[in-house]
């Protein structure tokens, strides 16, 4: 690839330049909690809680945090793996939200997962061939066997594995080998959208490239939209279009990849920045690594008004008393926060803005 | 000078197994000093976590074959009775490893784990124990020390398992210690957490430490001095600059370009290393990293490469037939973004000459 990626893509995070390929607003997951022996509802574990974003046609959208922020928890629900609590998400203009049964089905045919573990992911006992086929068993496409074995193997060719190995089993297959066999399951109905849920965080760094490349090229020449989760935000920023940043169940900060790395705003983002460990000796010396202090609060009981305020170094009176609304800041970046970083403060903690593009 | 704190000598680990030898660990020396960290980098399989076990001699089992030398303060740890171990394994020399979980006994309060790696070593009364496992739980920024100390680590979260970990490995003022992916499962903002008190005690005691990663920003950050290794070996070794700035081998420059960084442009591509690491039952013949080598040449699937300095830097290592001209210039073509497949040619055949 020779022109950067990001000129064919909105320059402003703003979502509603591009065209719309699914709407969430005000999304909303809660997993009771019961306790007794009546299994009484004492609370509730807020998973997801309140999050708006669009997803444009074509795009990754990353969404990044770290465990326990819900980002795997929302794409379960945009993905309807799960019923949301609350909430709307459109997809093609269409509500999903309450869907069930056939249409749930039907929808499915249109969005797709690659998982994060290719051990557990994958049937041990069926072949290569069933696996990646299976997708037409439940659609009830491609009945005839020949049909079916050539458009597998094609998809096995098409995501680097040797279609000749169509009849070997899972185990017969290295880590990078079995991620690109979920891969090729999920290209199988030619889905509109892919969710990839941490798909290399489980392989070693020269297989993680083999497979972000891949990622990066059959979604040029399919044009498929992606969502991609991940914790490393390296991986994050080689990746994605546009990302959203995730914190105790909400969207704390949103921006084009440039913009975002160059210039984050909310401090939660910062510190993220600055904790990811630079691999070059002179960058990482020069730094003044941001530590948080102290864990994620539970998101059984967050913090009142903005949740970020327990650790974050900039809170005032007014973060302990009113939650930050998540709207545009300089930059166009938009962020839930009263107290914004400024560049200045951004140079000094992460080394890496100042060589960013943005 | 005084003899390194740490030294090892061609180290061989060889594991005898039904499918065959697995050559897990094949030659390696290097030296750590006092306050000194050294990073050992390589892929799953590398034997980059052997060496270290076998340092503290937990892999002595009945299908082990060790052979070479390890020695810490001058003393022969390979050839120690396992009761001379014993007392210098938790005590002088400590190790923190990957899973905090599956490493705490989930039987037994944190406090009361640590007084006993306390009192294996040291004739002190419990209560003089748990006093020292308090104030160690303290110093790794655990809150209420007292009153965390009676908990199980299951009420603890990852990261403060993790510092609780490091609390009992440190409780004993170790000379060295070995970080096995002290970071691996924890989160960025943990990770730089546990990362600055790792530096922090070791700036404080002067301890040595071995880290042992796949996470290049770990090393990058951490280590002074890194060894990089591949199928068993060493194929380079020098300090952290020079690996990062000036590396040699074909590898280093594999890891160092597949990895994604948020200091690059984000439409430049990544170069994987294509193929996969070798099984370590069944090395390939010559250099052992030939078949994913972009610039292998024949002679190189024949002659196996020695890990020797380059001319004018003795205390940088390599591993590689290529000549030292040669690799300088490919580093700096693979820099200015030629592919490897797109290499002049000429430059290899310097190197082949």
């Amino acid at each position: 690839m020779s022109e950067p990626a990001t000129s064919t893509q909105p320059e402003e995070p703003a979502p509603r330049n591009g065209e719309t390929l699914m709407q969430v607003r005000d999304l909303v997951k809660h997993f009771p909690i019961r306790k007794g022996l009546l299994q009484r509802q004492v609370g509730a574990v807020r998973a997801v809680d309140g999050v708006s974003f669009d997803v444009l046609r074509g795009e990754t959208l990353g969404l990044v945090g770290e465990s326990g922020c819900g980002k795997s928890t929302t794409a379960r629900l945009v993905l309807r793996l799960m019923a949301p609590t609350d909430g709307s998400i459109k997809f093609d203009g269409e509500e999903i939200g309450d869907a069930s049964g056939a249409r749930l089905k039907e929808l499915r045919r249109d969005m797709q997962m690659i998982f994060q573990d290719p051990y557990s992911s994958l049937n041990p006992r069926k072949t290569v061939g069933t696996i990646i086929a299976e997708p037409y068993a439940i659609h009830g496409m491609l009945k005839s066997e020949g049909e079916r074995k050539n458009t597998v193997q094609e998809l096995m060719d098409r995501v680097g594995l040797n279609p000749e190995h169509y009849n070997r089993y899972p185990h017969e297959f290295s880590g990078g080998q079995r991620q690109r066999i979920g891969v090729a399951r999920a290209l199988a109905l030619k889905p509109k959208v892919i969710v990839a849920d941490e798909p290399v965080s489980a392989l070693d760094v020269s297989i993680q490239a083999q497979i972000l490349n891949l990622l990066r090229e059959l979604q040029r020449d399919m044009g498929i939209t992606l969502i991609f989760i991940a914790h490393d935000l390296s991986v994050v920023r080689h990746m994605c279009d546009r990302i959203a940043v995730m914190y105790l169940g909400r969207i704390v900060e949103m921006a084009s990849n440039d913009q975002l790395y160059a210039h984050p705003r909310m401090p939660y983002t910062g510190a993220l920045m600055s904790a990811v460990p630079v691999p070059q000796p002179r960058l990482a010396a020069s730094k003044k690594r941001q530590i948080l202090a102290g864990d994620v609060p539970s998101p059984s009981n967050p913090p009142p008004a903005c949740r970020f305020h327990t650790r974050c170094w900039k809170a005032q009176e007014i973060c302990r008393q009113e939650d930050p609304p998540l709207e545009p800041k300089e930059g166009g970046n938009i962020a839930a926060c009263h107290f914004p970083l400024t560049d200045a403060e951004v140079t000094e903690r992460v080394p890496t803005a100042r060589t960013g593009t943005g | 000078m005084a003899a390194p704190l740490l030294e090892v000598e061609n180290l061989q680990v060889h594991f005898e197994t039904e499918d065959g030898l697995v050559k897990a660990v094949d030659g390696i020396s290097y030296t750590v000093d006092r306050g000194e960290t050294l990073g050992i980098v390589g892929e799953s399989g590398s034997g980059k976590s052997v060496s270290s076990l076998t340092v503290m001699g937990l892999t002595r089992s009945r299908n082990a074959r060790i052979s070479g030398a390890v020695r810490f303060n001058g003393k022969d740890l390979l050839g120690a009775s396992d009761d001379d171990l014993r007392k210098v394994r938790g005590n002088e020399i400590a190790m923190i490893f990957q899973d905090p979980l599956s490493s705490l006994h989930p039987f037994y309060k944190v406090g009361s784990q640590i007084v006993e790696a306390i009192q294996t070593h040291k004739d002190v009364s419990k209560a003089q124990a748990y006093d020292r496992a308090v104030e160690m739980l303290g110093l790794v920024g655990i809150p209420e020390p007292r009153r965390r100390a009676d908990s199980y680590p299951h009420e603890f979260s990852g990261g403060m398992r993790q510092r609780a970990m490091i609390a009992m490995a440190l409780a004993n003022d170790p000379k060295l210690l070995i970080a096995d992916e002290p970071t691996t499962a924890l989160d960025v903002t943990v990770q730089a957490q546990i990362l600055e008190l790792i530096e922090r005690l070791q700036s404080e005691f002067d301890t040595a430490v071995v880290v042992i990663t796949h996470d290049l920003g770990v090393v990058a950050e951490m280590a002074d001095e890194i060894a990089v290794m591949y199928a068993g070996r060493i194929v380079e070794q020098g300090n952290a600059d020079t690996i990062f700035n000036g590396p040699e081998h074909p590898y280093t420059w594999g890891l160092l370009s597949s990895i994604p960084r948020m200091d690059a442009a984000r439409d430049e591509e990544l170069v994987p290393i294509p193929g996969r690491p070798p099984s370590l039952i069944n090395l390939p013949g010559g250099c052992s990293f030939h078949p994913r080598c972009p610039y292998v040449r024949d002679a190189h699937k024949r002659v196996d490469p020695v890990l020797e300095p380059i001319d004018g830097n003795p205390d940088h290592r390599v591993a590689c037939l290529l000549d030292s001209g040669a690799r300088k210039k490919l580093w700096e073509e693979l820099q200015a973004g030629v592919t490897p497949q797109a290499a002049r040619q000429d430059v290899i055949e310097e190197g082949a000459a």
